[in-house]
């Protein structure tokens, strides 16, 4: 266990109506030690689309540039920014060409559609991935899944005939259903604390908000 | 015409160094492989980290009308459930579909890449792909990867100009033809419904029942199946969706709640 800079990142993104909050807390354990209580694991790769992931710290910071710099050749490309479904297919691509020497790395992306639509996408380690209404990845994900559940249970997008998938909630109240996620999770998961990174896309662009965890 | 047989060549590429730009779609992708000298151990721990969703209940089953494809949404990983609105059923093309079973991600990708083979065999042949044609393209990529770990058990369903057609395809390189197929943990008590109620000569109406009960009294007894049962039923005219219902609804309307004679009411003080 000692000497594997996992990430045992918990993070969480919520899709509302006309934005999409993403959040991560900026702790980096390895076994039991704390490598950085200031390490931030969520990284904008478009202009709306942003992605948080837990797993292996290498395997993300590779993933990450393989994305950046596939963005940018599309942007030479096509003159335009990558939508965040776009994004996603490329991530599921990215991921699957090794899946016989997979990234350990599990992903959530979080943006706006083409509408302006808040989307959030989750991954496994190799790449199969579905468009959901909120997602959480990580250690403290199976402490968190089921409040989320509880308080924002979409009706499934398989069902016809079809019902909207997005939250009701505002944006501020998501904002504070994820602040309360986070304070729960802390309690619970030695892996999760310190400080609460929030990154929030709406149609006025991003904007990232801080708040202090339990520090023990 | 020039007779096309870019379906028969071998995907040579497996193993090699990808130059990371990916220009253009390779049409066989090379993927990398670990320097180890033990490939098959390496391969179970990433194995054992992909998790794939083998819980599922999928089936499909071949009538007068055409084609009815029926599945769960519920992925698990080990006991945990990871989704309960995974879809099942990809659309390979307006008038194809297959089903997911095994690892989620092979399923998807290989299915995705199946839709972009289908699609240049139209453009190069100026005609559809037959059913029998796309599920011999899958199997033989299935095939050529054999052994490496690949979990995929799908079956491929569509309409072309012999009529309905159905094959299931599996990672072992194995491809049947059939009537009726069902894959998945929850697939012996799909198979107990199917086969029971099954008939020819059904409507499109009694044959969607059919399936739908089928997969709901899968979900029933097998906990690795669950979630909503989709239904798609595929015609001359393409595929269509059907239904799509919560299993937990389902159960209400087949087997309302009696409610029950009581001999003496609790008082509540």
């Amino acid at each position: 266990m000692e000497g594997e800079p996992l990430i045992y990142l918990t993070c969480v993104a919520i899709a509302g109506a006309d934005y999409c909050v993403i959040a991560a807390d900026t702790r980096m354990s390895t076994g039991y030690s704390i490598l950085t209580r200031d390490y931030s694991k969520i990284c904008q790769l478009a202009e709306k689309s942003v992605m948080a992931s837990s797993g292996f710290q290498a395997d993300v910071r590779a993933l990450q540039k393989v994305l950046a710099a596939r963005h940018l050749i599309y942007q030479h490309q096509h003159n335009k920014q990558m939508s965040c479904p776009a994004m996603a297919q490329l991530l599921s691509n990215t991921l699957y060409y090794k899946r016989f020497f997979p990234y350990y790395a599990f992903n959530v992306l979080g943006g706006l559609d083409n509408e302006g639509k808040g989307c959030v996408f989750t991954y496994d380690a190799v790449g199969s991935y579905e468009r959901v209404g909120y997602s959480s990845q990580g250690s403290g994900s199976t402490l968190i899944m089921p409040f989320l559940d509880n308080q924002l249970k979409s009706p499934s997008p398989l069902l016809l005939p079809a019902q909207d998938a997005v939250t009701p909630l505002s944006e501020p109240e998501a904002i504070d259903l994820v602040k309360t996620c986070f304070a729960s999770a802390t309690e619970r998961d030695i892996y999760t604390g310190d400080k609460l990174e929030i990154v929030v896309l709406n149609a006025n662009g991003i904007r990232r908000d801080y708040m202090e965890l339990r520090k023990d | 015409m020039k007779f096309d047989t870019s379906g028969l060549e071998s995907h040579g590429q497996l193993v090699g160094a990808s130059d990371g730009l990916f220009n253009g779609f390779p049409t066989a992708p090379s993927f990398e492989i670990p320097n180890t000298t033990d490939f098959d151990c390496f391969q179970k721990e990433a194995i054992q980290m992909v998790k794939p969703a083998k819980g599922t209940t999928t089936l499909a089953f071949i009538f007068k009308e055409g084609v009815m494809v029926a599945a769960d949404s519920r992925a698990s990983m080990g006991g945990y459930i990871s989704s309960q609105s995974v879809k099942k059923i990809i659309e390979i093309n307006p008038y194809m579909l297959g089903t997911m079973a095994g690892g989620a991600a092979d399923c998807q990708f290989w299915h995705r890449n199946l839709g972009i083979k289908c699609r240049l065999h139209e453009l190069a042949n100026k005609r559809r792909i037959s059913v029998t044609g796309a599920s011999k393209l899958l199997a033989n990529i299935l095939y050529n990867y054999r052994g490496m770990g690949l979990s995929v058990g799908t079956m491929i369903a569509g309409w072309d100009e012999t009529g309905p057609g159905l094959y299931y395809v599996d990672s072992e390189g194995g491809r049947l033809k059939g009537m009726r197929f069902s894959v998945g943990s929850g697939s012996p008590y799909a198979y107990g419904v199917l086969d029971n109620g099954y008939r020819y000569d059904m409507s499109v109406g009694e044959a969607a029942e059919l399936a739908r009960r089928s997969i709901y009294h899968a979900t029933f007894r097998d906990g690795a199946s669950g979630g909503v049962a989709s239904v798609y039923y595929v015609g001359p005219d393409g595929w269509k969706k059907l239904s799509g219902d919560d299993v937990a609804e389902l159960h209400y309307n087949y087997y309302p709640v009696q409610p029950s004679v009581v001999e003496q009411v609790m008082v509540e003080t």
